[in-house]
């Protein structure tokens, strides 16, 4: 009994039997509402992996496919934090140089000071909670619009990461740890452990979801729409694996070059956890209120200040993160680590995901998806022969066209009533 | 009827600075009952929730909450006595299901994880209880609701806490002709199922469907509360304008201001002989 003014008990819930047809109808309608998700990113890299395949057969070798994981990757961590701020209708200009600025920490205490790579991890880390905190205290609690804030960021970081590499020096990153993250494989054994662990937790927590909501009455998906999610899973993860162990080496005789990058089971560990926090916690569901509308949050009880501060300090932690992999990627940190394209990617890859910039609608799988095209068109373009400036303009046109599907579902919501 | 009311208030008063917005005013909610608060702009209808909801204190006065003084310092303690306001503006997240806007800042957890089956099947007790049968699934988005089902919710959202006093500030401000009926109806079977209800509502035609009492304000003087089958429309009209109607409200000889059928304080003048 929930409350006293229940007096009749009515059935728990109506539960139609489900069935195929009628998942595939609810999903249709809602695409058609407007709630597209990561449908577009998902053409996107159909088409454009389509386009880049047949003009270049280079591009669909093993050696790029992995090249292409490892390119994406620090754009994607750093929108993985992005998603977070846009999450809340904010922005978070400073993310790029934020990265920097924890980049050169990490170089300085792992090369200048000599510390073990831990003990710049952590700091880098620390270094990015510290400049989430600043940013958030002055959204939440002065009251300062995030995107002049971060603004501020975005400037003063830049100067920071001069001052940390004394003006402009680069520092290199030799530590073998550090550099084996975007650098080195996992053994093509380990691939496969990794990814039948990953297919087995999914099928499993799945079922279980699936099982536990059946016994109580509840609408289920069918079990077949559920079988062929864990399916998809295990196929996508397996032709991955199976493409990154075909050897990539020129000549084998030098070195050996196969095994699944590194930085991929950090990118998945990262995007599970999140997800999780997102879509399972108390903490991930106020974020999607105060986004929705902070004033029904705040009148639920939630603390609207303590989430803003939140996600800006996630966002500079995952901007650390990104920072990171970037640094280990190029073997140094310079003074550009972080600027130029860096924030305007990782935006354009939450955006490109299916995230929208007007807040309360994301997940931490657009990160990846977005990032996957932002990377497939730098990789691709590159492979054509295309100069940066080319290269530039199509990403700006992905990101408007992205922005624009953005706008236009929303509208269509407005429209339809459904999102 | 209970003899007592659930909710009884004595003499608030109440100023922002040198403005006094509540003065000497008595209201009394019963369960079981739907109470329609009614005045003009600016009587004081909102400040009076406001006070009740703990959003704002009073400067003097009393509550009585089922029998026993009570006091309300913020929204949690008249969330503790089982007092809940459904704001004009709904506050519902457009982004989240109905299941989430119902538990909003009140989740069930097992261990850290949202307890998702719970939640919904909890929401699906109380709108079943309420006999709401208009939504299609629980896990829709409340943007794809209707204006009246939307109001369904915030109304589910407030009953799902065993609580036993509603407020609902203008419910049908904003809805269709049909959709006001089906408020309408769901604010009555609230209060048959034996919460008190509290309407503010400027619309007559909606207080004289579903109220048992009337309580009318006029700039911040409590003219009358009044059973609704005493009462006629016009009164009640003239009450909200004028703050009197022949022998109801501010100058009111004191044995008629009272409408004797349960002593209860009716007016200022009636208040004022205490």
């Amino acid at each position: 009994m929930t409350t006293t003014a229940v007096q009749q008990q009515g059935p728990a819930a109506v539960t139609p039997a489900p069935t195929i047809a009628g998942h595939a109808r609810n999903y249709w309608s809602r695409v058609r509402g407007g709630d597209i998700g990561g449908l577009p990113a998902v053409l996107g890299l159909i088409v454009l992996c389509t386009i880049f395949s047949i003009a270049r057969p280079s591009f669909l070798t093993a050696g790029n496919f992995a090249n292409l994981l490892t390119q994406g990757a620090a754009t994607t961590l750093i929108a993985m934090g992005l998603i977070f701020v846009l999450l809340l209708g904010e922005i978070d200009l400073s993310a790029g140089f934020a990265s920097g600025v924890c980049a050169a920490v990490l170089a300085n205490v792992v090369t200048v000071l000599g510390f073990p790579w831990y003990v710049a991890v952590l700091a880098a880390v620390v270094t990015g909670v510290v400049i989430g905190t600043v940013l958030g205290f002055l959204v939440a609690k002065i009251g300062i619009p995030s995107f002049v804030v971060t603004l501020a960021g975005f400037l003063a970081f830049q100067g920071i990461a001069l001052m940390l590499m004394e003006e402009g020096k680069n520092i290199a990153v030799r530590d073998e740890v550090l550099v084996a993250i975007a650098n080195r494989n996992l053994t093509p054994l380990l691939g496969w452990l990794l990814a039948l662990v990953a297919v087995v937790g999914y099928g499993v927590t799945q079922l279980l979801r699936q099982r536990n909501r059946a016994a109580r009455g509840l609408v289920t998906d069918p079990i077949a729409v559920v079988l062929a999610r864990i399916g998809g899973l295990a196929l996508i993860l397996g032709v991955a694996v199976f493409i990154l162990n075909l050897e990539r080496s020129r000549n084998v005789l030098i070195t050996s070059l196969k095994g699944v990058p590194i930085v991929v089971p950090i990118v998945a560990v990262l995007l599970v956890i999140w997800t999780f926090v997102l879509q399972r916690t108390r903490y991930g569901r106020h974020v999607y209120a105060v986004g929705g509308n902070r004033e029904a949050a705040r009148r639920a009880g939630i603390d609207v200040d303590r989430i803003r501060i939140s996600v800006f300090v996630i966002c500079s932690s995952m901007a650390a993160v990104g920072g990171i992999v970037a640094a280990s990627r190029a073997n140094s940190v310079d003074p550009n680590t972080g600027g130029s394209s860096v924030l305007l990617y990782a935006v354009g890859a939450a955006v490109i995901g299916g995230t929208s910039l007007f807040g309360g609608k994301g997940r931490m799988l657009d990160a990846v998806l977005g990032g996957a095209v932002i990377a497939v068109i730098d990789n691709g373009m590159g492979l054509m022969g295309y100069s940066s400036g080319v290269k530039y303009v199509l990403t700006g046109v992905v990101l408007l066209l992205a922005a624009s599907v953005d706008a236009f579902s929303r509208r269509r919501s407005a429209a339809t009533g459904t999102r | 009827m209970p003899a007592t009311p659930l909710l009884e208030l004595r003499g608030i008063d109440k100023s922002f600075g040198p403005v006094q917005v509540l003065r000497d005013v008595a209201f009394a909610a019963h369960a079981g009952e739907v109470t329609a608060l009614v005045g003009d702009n600016g009587a004081g209808k909102s400040t009076l929730v406001k006070c009740i909801s703990g959003i704002h204190p009073t400067d003097a006065g009393e509550f009585v909450f089922d029998g026993r003084p009570a006091t309300i310092h913020s929204p949690r303690d008249a969330a503790a006595l089982g007092i809940e306001v459904v704001y004009q503006d709904l506050a519902l997240c457009d982004n989240l299901d109905i299941v989430q806007n119902m538990f909003l800042g009140r989740e069930k957890l097992n261990g850290i994880v949202l307890d998702e089956p719970t939640m919904e099947q909890m929401a699906a007790e109380t709108l079943a209880g309420l006999s709401v049968r208009t939504v299609k699934s629980l896990r829709q988005h409340v943007s794809s609701l209707s204006g009246g089902q939307r109001q369904t919710v915030a109304i589910a959202k407030a009953v799902l806490w065993n609580s036993r006093l509603v407020v609902l500030d203008e419910p049908t401000a904003a809805l269709g002709v049909a959709q006001t009926a089906q408020v309408l109806e769901l604010v009555r079977r609230l209060a048959d199922n034996g919460l008190a209800v509290v309407l503010i509502s400027h619309n007559m035609n909606d207080v004289f469907a579903v109220s048992d009492r009337i309580a009318a304000l006029y700039l911040g003087q409590m003219v009358a509360q009044v059973k609704t089958t005493d009462i006629t429309h016009a009164q009640v009209v003239e009450l909200i304008t004028a703050g009197r109607s022949g022998g109801l409200g501010l100058t009111a000889e004191p044995g008629q201001g009272r409408n004797g059928t349960d002593g209860q304080p009716a007016g200022k003048t009636a208040g004022g002989d205490r």
